[in-house]
């Protein structure tokens, strides 16, 4: 029982993390029906770019506040992100919003890889040791269950972020003007919309979102590498199609879902194959659960039809 | 205000020339609106009225020619820049947002205005001229029947307080009782003084609304008119009104 309650929690931190990824994956593919598979390298981009800062910061004036070094880090983190996934998107999917749906899809791969090789240039091939500005030593709130102030910072951001960017598209005019846009481009430009405007500002709030979890990955693992971005960005990826592409609640509950399904499994993988495979094949978990979904229900938990969106 | 001298028109096509898909769909047109007048565009399926209007909007590019509003040209300019000026387009097939509310797609029309009160005001005007929509503003504006969504987007175009309105269809495919109550409408707004460039099939309807009429064949204008000259001429009578000539 123990077990199960502390897996539980180590895959609510890790599934918040998956879930603020997903966002971006999913309200991109809402806009522009685009996968935009260097997402997952926007959130390596804000760990490496926050190392980078902290570290700096650190060297400069070594009496700064831990918390404050992070926040610091982490609007660098933001900021860069929000940069990069802009010139993404303007560089690179722009001028194929027209072109047939792999012209893109290939691109965004090849956007992934541009990212990941630039990162290795400027960031080293090395793993790089992150600064746990947040406690990470565990407290014992129930017998048996560990639980550290890291762990509790990721789960309370990612819900605070969710929250805010859930009453930001439903409540605001520009989220109604993201929501009319992701129905049709051409009727929100008769609306007055600059639907050009929106999508980079889609991209761009998918990024801060991505940077946030970068910072709180590293965080909680201690680790920064240029490749850090690939594992992440896939299994946010799964769970957006697991909660339904497109469907920002879906990629929310996608997320947390696929963070418990892995975590419960890491722990009883053992048991469950006789000692076969140990919790370092955690991984099979996200894939068998993305195979599963497509076969059986590829709209996903929470989604309506596949978008009829080109 | 700008130019409001009323013999200079609202909006000028002049030789204008639209491709659509590598085929030249409208192939140098003349049009010509004054202030608050209603001007029927008639014709058949395929003749390029509703890429004229696509074209006027700014959705559709020009091939060639000139457009000009209120002395200037707009050829170039993109749509969310052209509703700025006061061009607002109720599209072919009503363009409604299906997932939004009908709330929200009335507010989508008032997007570009940031008078919060003046908006509150011209909705409540919205819901008194068409009451049915006001009894259906929670809901999902795709569940909206046909005359309904027509109404919201007629609506929603109203709200950015448009001056030259362009109408793309507004009967097709309703009840003729709807269609009426969307022609009393479309008659409120012309009394309000709004220059309304209207498009239809129901040519008879149109025509006795209007005070002009252009006929469009083939991408070109055939015909031109008063509403009265175009519905007594035998061509467009045997053409477009359903009469043996």
């Amino acid at each position: 029982m123990d077990t199960l309650l502390q897996q539980l929690l180590n895959g609510l931190v890790v599934g918040s993390v998956y879930a603020l990824v997903a966002l971006g994956y999913t309200m991109v593919y809402g806009i522009l029906g685009l996968i935009n598979f260097a997402h997952g390298e926007v959130l390596m981009v804000g760990a490496l770019t926050a190392l980078t800062v902290i570290t700096t910061l650190m060297g400069v004036s070594p009496d700064m506040p831990p918390l404050l070094l992070l926040g610091i880090g982490l609007l660098a983190a933001m900021v860069v992100c929000m940069i990069v996934a802009f010139l993404m998107e303007r560089l690179a999917y722009r001028k194929l919003r027209n072109a047939p749906r792999l012209a893109p899809l290939i691109t965004a791969i090849g956007v992934s890889f541009l990212l990941q090789t630039l990162a290795m240039i400027v960031w080293g091939r090395n793993y790089h040791t992150f600064p746990q500005l947040i406690s990470t030593t565990p407290m014992q709130p129930i017998e048996g269950v560990y639980i550290n102030p890291i762990q509790i910072t990721t789960i309370v951001a990612s819900a605070i972020i969710m929250v805010g960017l859930v009453l930001l598209v439903t409540r605001t005019k520009l989220g109604r003007a993201m929501r009319a846009t992701a129905e049709n481009h051409r009727v929100a430009s008769l609306m007055g919309v600059d639907v050009n405007k929106i999508i980079s500002l889609t991209f761009v709030l998918g990024a801060a979102l991505a940077a946030v979890a970068g910072v709180l990955f590293a965080s909680n693992y201690g680790i920064a590498h240029y490749a850090m971005g690939f594992m992440p960005g896939l299994k946010a990826f799964t769970a957006a199609v697991l909660g339904g592409i497109g469907n920002l609640g879906g990629a929310m509950l996608g997320g947390i879902v696929l963070g418990l399904v892995e975590a419960v499994g890491a722990g009883y993988i053992e048991h469950l194959t006789f000692g076969f495979l140990n919790s370092s094949y955690q991984d099979i978990f996200a894939f068998v659960i993305l195979g599963i979904v497509l076969i059986f229900r590829p709209t996903g938990l929470l989604g309506e039809r596949v978008s009829d969106r080109a | 205000m700008s130019n409001s001298n009323p013999v200079t028109p609202i909006l000028q096509l002049k030789d204008v020339k639209i491709a659509y898909g590598g085929i030249q769909a409208v192939k140098g047109i003349d049009l010509e609106l004054y202030r608050g007048e209603l001007v029927c565009l008639i014709g058949a399926n395929g003749a390029g009225k509703t890429t004229t209007l696509n074209a006027l909007a700014g959705t559709l590019g020009l091939a060639g020619g000139e457009l000009i509003y209120d002395g200037e040209a707009i050829s170039t300019m993109p749509a969310h820049k052209r509703l700025r000026r006061g061009i607002a387009l109720v599209p072919e097939g009503r363009g409604i947002f299906t997932r939004l509310t009908v709330e929200e797609n009335l507010r989508m029309g008032a997007y570009i205005r940031n008078d919060s009160a003046a908006i509150e005001e011209d909705l409540e005007k919205v819901y008194t001229m068409l009451p049915r929509v006001k009894e259906r503003l929670q809901q999902v504006a795709g569940t909206l029947s046909g005359g309904e969504q027509q109404m919201v987007a007629i609506g929603r175009a109203l709200l950015s307080r448009p001056r030259l309105l362009l109408l793309d269809e507004p009967s097709m495919g309703l009840a003729p009782l709807v269609v009426e109550k969307i022609f009393e409408v479309v008659q409120t707004v012309k009394d309000e003084g709004v220059t309304i460039l209207l498009v239809e099939q129901n040519a008879n309807l149109a025509l006795e609304f209007a005070q002009r009429g252009y006929v469009m064949d083939s991408g070109k204008i055939s015909i031109t008119g008063s509403g009265e000259e175009l519905l007594a001429n035998p061509a467009v009578r045997a053409a477009y009104l359903g009469e043996a000539a």
